[in-house]
């Protein structure tokens, strides 16, 4: 993609800026969300509406949080298999400390848990140098039964207060939302500026792209590769405390697919899984594709099996753009 | 400028392939449910909410569900959980649903106490919520309940078993489902009465989870054939659980020692009656809930009357090695009743 623009003329500006903007990677994302909220706001009258548009947000709330930690690791060329269930067992933890009456506490204590949890894949990523995807699935069994064991695979109810606070709703006009919508925006308003105004996020770009070039660079990849996964689980926990807010009961069996719907969402968000390209905004609009989708279809009176029918189609339309993307700009 | 162009192209023709797919869908569903939308307000639209979309149990209900909608002029909508345990499904399915507008909804909760907390806002919303096979905890939390009463069916399981064995002492084993699941309970307890026995009595030697998995139940009871080989009454948690014992027994050449117990009433699990493999099952009656469920809301859609309590939708014993004072029918009526 190296295109000089010396000595064109001003017409060849205008048209090298139109190609730029259909070049720009969130144009289908964008275009297809966008496509898919004028479609079901012809096809059902109960869709566009402000009640309808806000539970789509909450209901894309936890994954949504999570997704920003998977896009980060998939940035690196990792994957998180295990991130579902460090939250999970954030919930478990978050919930069983504040039966000590201490909510703050617990809060603490959740985090200290995902953030030592985001270590030791890191630590295995890093120093071990093991294939993320094998880390991960090896926590991800590890986490999701001892998960199971420390709850005694019962559920915990968790009364109102500070851990249910980001389930607080509030309006803005006519529009109800809840904190955990802000609180999941504001994640990724942090990790968008850090990857694209910071030399934090140029290295983890590069740390993706070409692990040699960026040591020869002398950019410390296993640092940043590192501090990746410790962000993950800091998001982690951020998102367990969004899962008691949206649903005030901690649940070991909760979430099991959460890796797979982040997955899903970065990728239909146009981040390469081969890594060093992408951004969180795409994944923000991949996460509310499957959430609009989800909605839309419910309303559209279509049955559960189609909807997930409709979701595989799309992440394979993502995949099979961003290979023919990678096919030219190589 | 070729690629480019062929980039461009590819990619506004991706978007405008999810969005037929998402008519398409929509379409399907449009002409299958019938009636158009803005018609005369005689279409009442139903929620259904399984646990899950693959097991032949849920299959079976949807599908009754369908047509006694079909027959009553509503509407379905049949939506599932992605896994055995999924909650936050079923909460987001239950806030589809009523934004949608039905007018009541039909639900195997995977959580008895997660989903409370939607239930109450649907129910606040004026959607009657019914719950299908499972219970919520507390049961008034919905409106009303259509279930196999699972304590009773264990009873009549345990009572099989315990009669079946006759004056022989007991050394049982129980294949579970999952800890803590409002049924598993039920029909765990159920059959220790049944049976005539209690919990920790040193008649029971051997207990393992399966979440009425074949292949889980299959290696819990090589397990358990290794620790106590003098087993002879096994108690299963559904009629998968069954089969899969029934390999690890057949493979320790024990198939004469043991007598199997199952509950269900699934058209494999009838078969496996009939050819030996489980001694008898006692049959639920899905599609009974389904119909039921259906008929409450379209009454309630009518004329506002709801539907209340716990209504047992009835078990019935399937054996060809009856016992005296157990009623029960061989397999041949359960072949003609069974589901799945």
């Amino acid at each position: 993609m190296t295109s000089t623009t010396a000595g064109l003329t001003g017409r060849d500006l205008s048209r090298a800026r139109v190609s730029r903007i259909l070049r720009e990677p969130l144009l289908g994302p964008l275009a297809a969300l966008i496509v898919a909220i004028i479609i079901f706001s012809v096809i059902s009258q109960t869709f566009l509406n402000p009640y309808n548009l806000s539970l789509i947000l909450q209901q894309s709330v936890v994954v949504g949080i999570l997704a920003v930690g998977q896009t980060l690791i998939i940035l690196t060329s990792g994957i998180d298999l295990s991130i579902g269930s460090v939250a999970v067992l954030g919930t478990i933890v978050m919930a069983q400390v504040s039966g000590g009456g201490n909510p703050i506490l617990a809060l603490g204590a959740t985090f200290v848990v995902c953030v030592v949890l985001g270590a030791v894949n890191g630590g295995l990523v890093t120093l071990l140098r093991l294939p993320p995807f094998i880390v991960t699935l090896g926590t991800f069994t590890a986490i999701q039964a001892a998960t199971r064991l420390l709850a005694g695979s019962q559920t915990y109810q968790v009364p109102d207060g500070v851990l249910t606070f980001l389930g607080t709703s509030f309006r803005i006009g006519t529009f109800a939302t809840t904190y955990g919508v802000v609180a999941m925006l504001f994640v990724y308003l942090i990790v968008w500026y850090a990857l694209s105004q910071t030399a934090w996020g140029k290295h983890v770009y590069a740390v993706g792209g070409n692990v040699t070039a960026s040591k020869l660079s002398g950019i410390k990849s296993n640092r940043t590769l590192f501090s990746v996964y410790l962000v993950t689980g800091v998001i982690a926990a951020i998102a367990a405390w969004a899962a008691l807010g949206r649903i005030p009961n901690a649940d070991p069996n909760a979430y099991q697919n959460a890796n797979l719907e982040t997955i899903t969402a970065v990728v239909i968000g146009g981040t390469s899984l081969f890594g060093g390209r992408g951004s969180v905004i795409g994944t923000l609009i991949g996460t509310l594709i499957v959430g609009v989708l989800r909605n839309g279809l419910t309303q559209a009176g279509v049955d559960s099996l189609y909807q997930n029918i409709a979701t595989g189609i799309l992440v394979i339309v993502a995949v099979t753009v961003d290979q023919f993307a990678r096919r030219r700009s190589a | 400028m070729f690629n480019r162009n062929k980039a461009r192209s590819l990619r506004i023709g991706a978007v405008l392939l999810a969005g037929s797919v998402a008519f398409t869908l929509a379409g399907c569903s449009g002409s299958s449910s019938g009636g158009s939308s803005g018609g005369s307000g005689g279409n009442v639209k139903v929620g259904l909410i399984t646990k899950t979309d693959s097991n032949p149990y849920f299959v079976k209900l949807r599908e009754a569900a369908q047509a006694e909608a079909d027959k009553k002029g509503a509407t379905l909508v049949a939506l599932a959980g992605a896994f055995d345990g999924d909650n936050e499904g079923q909460v987001a399915a239950i806030e589809n649903l009523v934004s949608q507008g039905v007018k009541g909804i039909l639900i195997t909760p995977n959580s008895s106490s997660g989903i409370l907390t939607a239930i109450k806002s649907a129910r606040d919303a004026g959607v009657v919520v019914i719950a299908l096979d499972t219970a919520t905890d507390p049961e008034d939390a919905v409106d009303a309940t259509y279930a196999t009463d699972n304590k009773a069916a264990g009873v009549t399981q345990g009572k099989w078993v315990k009669a079946t064995l006759g004056s022989t002492a007991p050394a049982l084993v129980m294949l579970d489902g999952t800890p803590g699941g409002t049924v598993d309970t039920f029909r765990h307890d159920g059959f220790l009465e049944g049976f005539g026995t209690t919990e920790g009595s040193s008649e029971i030697v051997g207990q393992e989870n399966t979440n009425g998995d074949q292949t889980k139940a299959q290696t819990a009871m090589e397990n358990l054939l290794q620790r106590a080989p003098g087993v002879n009454a096994l108690y299963t948690i559904n009629e998968p659980a069954a089969a899969g014992a029934y390999e690890a027994i057949k493979a320790a050449g024990k198939t004469d020692q043991v007598t199997i117990g199952s509950i269900d009433g699934s058209c494999t699990g009838v078969a496996n009656v009939k050819s030996g493999i489980i001694g008898a099952t006692v049959m639920q009656f899905p599609a009974k809930m389904a119909e039921q469920g259906v008929d409450a809301v379209v009454t309630y859609a009518a004329d506002g009357t709801k539907p209340s309590g716990f209504n047992d939708t009835g078990s019935q014993l399937i054996t060809d090695k009856p016992v005296t004072g157990l009623d029960s029918k061989d397999t041949t009526w359960g072949a003609e009743n069974c589901w799945g």
